[in-house]
């Protein structure tokens, strides 16, 4: 572990962003992601780059527009009611094929909520507060190297796609300390030049517009395909997951991000009780995995879901089974994270539960 | 030491509670174990009350939250109440004496008082008392070599604060001479 060094998830992502190539942020403060911002403000000052600390998050989501649009790489980070205020932004970005890195550290809600860590934003996550036919690239880490990872490349994937990526992990994660390797190599892509971008006259010829506003429905409409194109070349390529223990499980569990770690440690106690427990695990949400559940062995008798919410992935582990196997769901919501024993216990409930 | 050690500490915001979470968790990733840190992050001031969980392991941590501590590190009454019936059996309890005067019976743990407030004053600033009850917390665990925490502490410390080093050095070991003197077992 010679090149790992202790540290704060947050300042991780921050450090990671740099890595990945960051010019420009723009955020607003909000628990519990603020050490991103107060990373960022020190380093990209030393550097000659861009930080802005904006008027509110509408202002810095519609920032990271404007950035976005001249080419820059470019990124913003907060926590769900700040999130909730970027998502027409993101629809925006979205519309008018920018790239950019929105970081995503869920803390309970509705509204301002509480500041602990969730899971309750998957739906705004996966679904989009914003309007139109869109979708947002979304990557669910389980640990900081994962996220320091997934990070460094998503400014890549961005690029790649034209379109908006979020990294999506819960308050824990941000604020706990892990030690991590900055120097794992990854995956390069070959990314054309952005000669669509307004960045001035003197880097493209001609006039460059950059815009999400399409008058003519027929016109729209070739837009929309062409982005639905984009999205399914996402599903094809994008699509991330990890299997534990799928050989021949009696239950899978399906949980991402922090909650994949405590049922990792729930498998292992259930093994003790000879119950053998697999899970699948998705890295990322959008685009959902579906294959592995078309893996699941005959003998599985079914599939616990885990959040820390009252139940949202859920919905696509249901539309994925397509009713082939029981599924129930535990979850915890205002910001508990969840014992392992308690995972232990909604499988013994299912186990007990079950009519053969 | 185990394969994986859950340890909680707690106390009052500004006793040092994270720091000594911290430099457990600093420890454990230069003597290339496997560490974890969560601290708790709600409204905590000055004054309020504070803790931090550290997982040490010799493998890959999973779950970051645990049920029951095996070392549980009190700098406060309050702060003993809310964890002193989450502790492993066989588990090792340190508390600040010099601020809980009856810390009651936590059975199957070896319990040591530390009275961290009262030394940390001897030696001439009472922020060390972190420090002294690490050294007791260092000596009752057989945790860690005594270079690394010197060098974590140095890291920690940095240059603006070098001048700082002789009474923690001084702290731990006076936290590590009172817990060889004696830990009081409750059955």
């Amino acid at each position: 572990m010679a090149n790992k060094v202790l540290m704060k998830g947050n300042e991780a992502i921050a450090l990671a962003a740099v890595k990945g190539g960051v010019e420009a942020y723009f955020g607003y403060p909000i628990t519990p992601q603020n050490e991103v911002s107060e990373y960022l403000s020190k380093y990209m000052f030393e550097q000659g780059r861009v930080f802005l600390q904006a008027e509110s998050e509408v202002a810095a989501i519609n920032m990271v527009y404007g950035a976005a649009a001249s080419g820059k790489r470019v990124m913003t980070s907060s926590s769900s009611p700040g999130i909730a205020l970027k998502q027409e932004g993101i629809s925006y970005l979205a519309g008018s094929e920018l790239p950019a890195v929105i970081v995503s550290v869920m803390r309970g809600g509705p509204g301002l909520g509480g500041i602990q860590p969730s899971q309750a934003d998957y739906y705004q996550a996966t679904r989009g507060g914003g309007n139109g036919d869109y979708h947002t690239i979304v990557f669910a880490p389980e640990s900081i190297q994962e996220t320091v990872d997934v990070m460094k490349e998503s400014f890549d994937i961005a690029d790649y796609y034209r379109n908006p990526v979020m990294i999506l992990v819960d308050g824990l994660i941000g604020q706990m300390m892990e030690a991590v390797d900055f120097n794992k190599p990854t995956t390069k892509r070959f990314l054309p030049p952005k000669d669509w971008a307004a960045g001035g006259m003197n880097t493209h010829n001609g006039r460059n517009t950059v815009c999400s506003l399409y008058l003519d429905p027929y016109e729209l409409e070739r837009h929309n395909l062409k982005l639905q194109k984009k999205y399914q070349a996402a599903i094809q390529n994008e699509t991330r997951f990890e299997l534990v223990n799928m050989d021949d499980p009696d239950y899978v569990i399906v949980a991402y991000g922090t909650m994949a770690r405590v049922v990792r440690s729930a498998i292992e106690i259930l093994a003790k009780k000879k119950l053998n427990v697999g899970m699948i695990r998705p890295i990322s949400v959008w685009p959902f995995p579906k294959a592995p559940f078309k893996n699941i062995s005959r003998n599985c008798k079914g599939i616990l879901v885990c959040e820390m919410s009252l139940g949202q992935m859920v919905d696509d582990v249901r539309i994925v089974n397509n009713g082939a196997l029981p599924v129930s769901f535990f979850g915890r919501a205002g910001g508990i994270v969840p014992e392992p024993e308690e995972v232990v216990e909604a499988i013994m409930h299912f186990e007990s539960r079950r009519v053969d | 030491m185990n394969d994986s050690v859950n340890i909680k500490v707690a106390g009052f915001g500004g006793q040092g509670v994270m720091m000594f979470g911290q430099m457990l968790a600093y420890a454990a990733t230069e003597e290339e174990l496997f560490a974890l840190w969560v601290p708790s992050y709600g409204p905590e001031t000055r004054g309020g009350t504070a803790n931090c969980s550290v997982i040490v392991a010799k493998k890959p941590i999973n779950s970051p939250v645990f049920q029951k501590a095996d070392r549980l590190v009190a700098f406060n009454l309050p702060s003993l109440e809310k964890f002193r019936n989450n502790v492993e059996k066989g588990g090792i309890v340190l508390y600040n004496a010099s601020l809980i005067k009856d810390p009651g019976v936590i059975p199957g743990a070896t319990v040591l008082a530390v009275p961290a407030n009262d030394i940390a004053i001897e030696l001439g600033n009472i922020q060390v008392a972190n420090m002294v009850m690490l050294g007791a917390f260092l000596e009752v665990t057989g945790m860690f070599l005594d270079a690394t925490i010197d060098h974590i502490l140095q890291k920690l410390l940095g240059e603006r604060k070098a001048h700082l080093m002789p009474i923690n050095r001084s702290a731990i070991a006076a936290g590590r001479e009172l817990a060889k003197n004696g830990a009081s077992s409750h059955a």
